[in-house]
């Protein structure tokens, strides 16, 4: 077989991403540009990324029960969560970075801004990162975060989630966004969640529960599956360069 | 739904980084000590070839205040234009840092990216890929770094050219310096209002 000749990605569907200004969410009022985005055509710095050696990671990153573990291990449900990342067109997403964080089983971040009455947990960092496999298969293993209030209207409050960042393939491909955990009430009513136009995205950010994948006496398990922009190939003209 | 369209997959939809997305992606910022080796805002750390720069700036809001709690990522060719991967060790490309917690300042220690090719045989002038994530912003915004000395190259390329309100591009044009022998390049993004940034749908 001849070697595939790639073009560009396929542009962003903006309807499927929350737009910039959103006033129910009160801070991207003033963190949202006025102006339209302006679309450009790809070129070779879109198109590329970089590249995360193997070797950088330790045997716990993606381990969060472990990875900050001091004395004892960290309160809370221990879940693991797994999936595939793939692209638009379906194939699988391979060696991207997919870097999370999250509060620990309080609803509480080890972060110096976060004051929240939520107890600290010395046993949890509530950081990891892995590299997807050949079939774009990540795994990792930590505890459920829980809900927290944030001051948006005062008496507003997150549902338990956690946030997730991919570097893949092509700059263009760059992705930060948030997961949350099925059944949960609170999904309904988060303005955060709400800034995605349609309810099919919305629960695309929705990890479900992975029964038969529950290791008895240790851990329950999500499912949770992420898409990336994916590139189109080229048969014909190749005017990327 | 239309059920006789074939089934093409939609992109997970984007949310905000949040106003804690160190925990996750600076960890030290957040004095959090977990990875032994952490990503930082240093891309000369293998002595890749090339002209040594600073880039540094601050992110402001609509009414002009700084962010502190923005995380920036940079994407860059090497001296040669040549966008690295597996094959060149010494130089990565890439590099994230945060805000200042205090001030809002940011900042990067790099080489001066080489000229790339654009589309159709153009060339694009030298410029590094730039996106911000913060608490607010619910999708990460993209812009590109030019240098204000790279006048010739700047007035060819192709990606400023089809920026439709000439006044616009100079929001792209970084400012340079010398300070104690050091080369700066500024950089300051202002996301909404006077002057507002160019930011790219890409």
């Amino acid at each position: 077989m001849s070697q595939i000749l790639l073009g560009t990605y396929a542009q962003r569907n903006t309807d499927d991403h929350p737009p910039a200004y959103t006033p129910g969410y009160k801070t991207s009022v003033l963190r949202s540009p006025k102006n339209a985005l302006i679309a450009i055509a790809e070129t070779l710095t879109e198109v590329t990324a970089p590249h995360f050696s193997a070797d950088h990671f330790g045997a716990k990153d993606n381990d969060l029960i472990l990875n900050y573990a001091k004395d004892g291990l960290p309160i809370g449900e221990r879940v693991i969560v797994h999936g595939y990342v793939r692209d638009q067109f379906g194939r699988p997403v391979k060696n991207a970075l997919l870097e999370v964080w999250q509060a620990n089983a309080s609803g509480r971040y080890r972060h110096p801004n976060d004051t929240y009455i939520g107890a600290m947990d010395p046993n949890f960092g509530g950081c990891g990162r892995m590299l997807t496999d050949q079939n774009g298969y990540y795994v990792f293993r930590t505890i459920k975060p829980g809900p927290y209030p944030w001051r948006n209207r005062i008496n507003e409050w997150r549902p338990a989630h956690i946030h997730f960042s991919l570097i893949a393939d092509g700059w263009a491909q760059r992705l930060i966004s948030q997961f949350y955990f099925e059944g949960d009430t609170l999904i309904d009513s988060c303005p955060i969640i709400q800034t995605i136009p349609s309810e099919e995205q919305r629960r695309a950010l929705i990890a479900l529960e992975d029964k038969s994948n529950f290791i008895e006496a240790d851990s329950r398990c999500y499912r949770f599956d992420i898409t990336l922009r994916g590139r189109r190939a080229t048969y014909f003209e190749n005017d990327l360069t | 739904m239309n059920n006789w369209n074939f089934q093409e997959l939609h992109e997970t939809p984007s949310q905000t980084g949040g106003p804690y997305v160190h925990i996750g992606l600076l960890p030290q910022q957040a004095e959090i000590e977990v990875f032994e080796y952490n990503y930082d805002n240093n891309l000369l750390k293998n002595n890749p070839q090339g002209e040594r720069i600073r880039l540094e700036g601050q992110v402001f809001d609509g009414l002009g205040l700084p962010l502190r709690d923005v995380l920036l990522e940079i994407w860059q060719a090497d001296t040669n234009g040549v966008y690295p991967d597996q094959t060149n060790p010494n130089f990565q490309g890439w590099g994230r840092t945060g805000a200042d917690f205090t001030s809002g300042f940011w900042s990067f220690n790099t080489i001066k990216p080489g000229a790339v090719p654009g589309r159709k045989g153009s060339m694009q002038a030298p410029h590094i890929a730039l996106v911000i994530f913060a608490r607010g912003i619910n999708i990460g915004l993209n812009t590109r770094i030019y240098f204000e000395d790279e006048k010739t190259a700047n007035a060819q390329d192709p990606i400023l050219n089809s920026i439709e309100w000439a006044p616009r591009r100079q929001t792209l044009i970084a400012k340079r310096e010398e300070r104690d022998g050091e080369i700066i390049y500024r950089f300051d993004v202002r996301i909404q209002g006077e002057n507002e940034t160019v930011f790219f749908d890409i």
